[in-house]
């Protein structure tokens, strides 16, 4: 199989799987116990989150089960800490479902939501945003990478548009850490990322952050400095720092996105929906009057892996909040797939890939 | 065009007259340590400066990194070597200024000339390079006299060279050029500091700890390891005396009443501290003692402890503020680690009520019916001795797995 479902999830590397199995073995002791033990578990925790914090060039790590849970610690944490300042927050229509439900339950509380629009690529106006922001405007939380249709939101533009402002910015790099380079010089106050999208494994991530006092979520024993309570999975934060380490921008994605985008120039019936310049890794096209779920299973007949749009909403009937938002047109809506890159994916795999998506477009057409 | 060398200028040291080669020699001895692993370099000391060279210029960017850590250095310059060719030597000295702070600065070159046969004469190439610069930074001015930037040239037989920054070094005098003292090392905020003020007056460490398990645990030894490993990163390496105390202490709270315990207590630690100084061959006992802060630190108590030993005890921070020795801890990367939670041996034994004008005479009065000679002689027996900077054998199994 050739598995081209990468911002679904990964598969996990070797080394990044034999350091989750070395140290269940070795440093399963839980890192707040005081025996000797204990503080080795607690040393190499300790290692773990400062190298995960000097990668992402942020000053705090809060280990979390994955991006879900940091994108709900980010947004209530925050939410909850300042309210007494503002209840106003923004973030963007085609956000992730785990940023756009916590703050539809913070709207149910009295809170303030603005979701601003975006373009046919998924893109947000900075001048819109500019024009929304309010002296109670405590967060605006975006994503750095849209899942969907890898459309890249320009963070750091708005980190420094808010740094000398009272307002938080949550990024959702999920889908970019690892994969795109950051600007150091202005990173956001919080920043969610999950393991398993960098071929790390599943039920692992971390909120980072830098200067700002979020409330805990979940809360307990207070482990992670009170923040997200519950025994520290050692292995899982070693796993990760490892996984992040080995992560890097891929040379051949680029390549093979524009190599794509000419190859759909042959189709008419077939429009490309990801901005040219989105991330590398991630190309979403619709193709006229057929559903998606028909080319799925079509590729998968000839051994090849993608999906409709993001992996959350292709179980549902629906059509995506995020195709809804960039105003597909109707006869494009439901044929709508996502095709994506990780580091295994190889000069061959799109050769194929070319290949069976011929066929099947030709099967198709022929019905 | 290449930064091959460092010119290094000494502290004080130039004013210490007989002495002076011992300074020298112990500083270049220092030096030579910090920069051991660096295998191309090159230290020539000579009476007024020092050079140290290499061919790699990797390695004369680490010592350049490394070098205002090192006591007895009042500062420093990064020597960039040019052909003997005026074209070469302007690039070579727009390179050289390029890398300055130069807004609102005033400037100025000045040349020697050793290399009598190079064509040019000095005030020729006072006057090629410094108008090359000056049109090249036009936000720099010429000053004849003290100019903020002195672009330094001297031209040899072999090639020129040129430097202009200055960085500052650690100020101080080497560390062992005073001696050897014996440091009490609780693992607070105080003693690193007290630790740091002696190394900068150029006295090397030996640090003592008292140690009471299982009333401490392994976090705060490991705690005062790390506080210890910091230290040994002055140019000098350190040992540490690390004392089975529990036993002494529990004997203490046999024998005297407990509002003078804690007297008691350092009296005893002192009394060790004598054995190991010693042992150690130190001439002095150093503390972070600072006057007021605590019960045991008021002019009463402090003349109490010191009654029992005629060594020298040097407290260097007696009159200084906490917030400045605050400070100072956070300078030389200690602080975080002074306040990592975990209790040392006098905080777990601490009488609700110590006194704070203990009276000696009642004290030896207490201490008179055992001798405790016998426990001071065990402890210092058993001590374990540690040196450092110290290669951590979990390091390298955590390094794999991350």
């Amino acid at each position: 199989m050739i598995y081209l479902d990468n911002s679904a999830t990964t598969k996990p590397k070797k080394e990044i799987l034999e350091t989750f199995v070395k140290a269940n073995e070795q440093f399963y002791a839980n890192p707040a116990s005081l025996h000797q033990m204990g503080n080795a578990a607690e040393d190499l925790l300790e290692k773990a989150r400062a190298q995960i914090a000097g990668l992402l060039h942020m000053k705090h790590v809060a280990f979390t089960s994955g991006g879900t849970e940091s994108n709900n610690l980010a947004i209530f944490g925050t939410a909850f800490a300042y309210k007494s300042r503002g209840k106003h927050i923004i973030t963007a229509a085609t956000e992730h479902p785990s940023v756009l439900n916590s703050l539809g339950a913070l709207e149910e509380q009295g809170f303030e939501i603005t979701r601003l629009p975006v373009d046919h690529f998924g893109r947000i106006s900075l001048d819109e945003l500019k024009n929304t922001l309010r002296s109670d405007t405590i967060l605006v939380s975006l994503m750095h990478v849209n899942n969907e249709l890898g459309t890249v939101h320009p963070i750091a533009d708005i980190a420094r548009l808010l740094k000398n402002t009272r307002t938080f910015f949550h990024v959702d790099g999920v889908q970019s850490i690892g994969k795109l380079a950051f600007d150091q010089t202005a990173m956001p106050d919080l920043l969610t990322m999950s393991a398993h999208k960098i071929h790390g494994l599943k039920a692992s991530g971390v909120l980072a952050f830098n200067d700002v006092e979020f409330k805990a979520v979940q809360v307990g024993g207070g482990q992670e400095a009170g923040l997200r309570s519950g025994t520290v999975s050692v292995p899982h934060a070693a796993a990760l720092a490892k996984a992040l380490r080995l992560a890097e921008p891929h040379r051949g994605h680029q390549k093979w996105n524009h190599d794509l985008r000419d190859f759909f120039m042959n189709y008419p019936n077939v429009k490309v929906l990801s901005p040219a310049e989105g991330a590398p890794h991630i190309l979403s096209i619709a193709a006229k009057g057929i559903k998606g779920e028909i080319l799925v299973s079509g590729l998968q007949k000839e051994g090849i892996i993608v999906s409709t749009s993001s992996a959350c909403s292709s179980k549902s009937r629906e059509t995506s909040h995020v195709i809804e938002a960039i105003r597909v047109p109707r006869d494009y809506r439901d044929g709508v797939i996502r095709i994506s890159f990780g580091a295994f994916t190889t000069q061959q795999d799109i050769r194929h890939f070319k290949k069976a998506f011929e066929r099947v477009n030709r099967l198709i057409k022929g019905v | 065009m290449k930064t091959n060398q460092i010119l290094v200028r000494y502290g004080e040291l130039s004013t210490k007259g007989k002495n002076r080669n011992s300074f020298i020699g112990r500083l270049r001895d220092n030096v030579r340590q910090t920069f051991a692993d660096l295998g191309g370099i090159r230290i020539k000391a000579e009476r007024d400066r020092m050079f140290i060279a290499s061919d790699n210029e990797a390695e004369i960017e680490q010592a350049i990194r490394r070098l205002p850590k090192v006591f007895g250095i009042q500062s420093f310059s990064p020597v960039t070597e040019a052909e003997l060719d005026m074209d070469a030597m302007k690039q070579t000295a727009f390179r050289v200024v390029e890398k300055l702070d130069r807004t609102g600065k005033t400037f100025k070159v000045s040349v020697k000339r050793p290399n009598k046969a190079f064509p040019l004469e000095k005030l020729e190439i006072m006057h090629e390079i410094g108008s090359h610069v000056l049109r090249s930074f036009p936000e720099l001015s010429v000053q004849m006299q003290h100019p903020d930037i002195e672009l330094k040239v001297e031209i040899r037989e072999e090639a020129a060279y040129m430097m202009a920054e200055v960085i500052q070094g650690a100020g101080g005098l080497p560390v062992g050029a005073g001696g050897k003292g014996l440091l009490m090392l609780s693992g607070g905020i105080d003693s690193p500091v007290a630790g740091y003020h002696m190394l900068k007056r150029g006295v090397r460490l030996e640090l003592i700890h008292f140690f009471s398990p299982p009333f401490t645990n392994d976090r705060a030894k490991e705690k005062v390891f790390d506080l210890a490993e910091k230290l040994s990163q002055f140019g000098s390496s350190v040992n540490l005396h690390i004392i089975p105390f529990t036993k002494l202490q529990q004997e203490v709270h046999k024998q005297v009443p407990d509002n003078i315990t804690m007297t008691s207590t350092r009296r005893m630690m002192m009394r060790v501290a004598d054995k190991v100084l010693e042992e150690t061959n130190c001439k002095a006992i150093i503390t972070g003692e600072s006057l007021g802060q605590v019960a045991s630190q008021t002019l009463e108590s402090l003349s109490a402890i010191n009654a029992v030993t005629r060594t020298p005890v040097l407290r260097p921070l007696i009159a200084a503020d906490k917030l400045d020795i605050i400070e100072t801890a956070q300078k030389i990367g200690t602080y975080d680690i002074s306040i990592r939670p975990y209790e040392d041996c006098c905080t777990i034994f601490t009488p609700a009520n110590p006194k704070t004008k203990p009276k000696l005479d009642k004290v030896e009065y207490y201490e008179n019916f055992v001798s405790f000679d016998e426990f001071i002689q065990e402890a210092v027996d058993q001590r374990e001795i540690v040196k450092f900077p110290q290669v951590k054998k979990n390091g390298a199994v955590y390094e794999d797995l991350l």
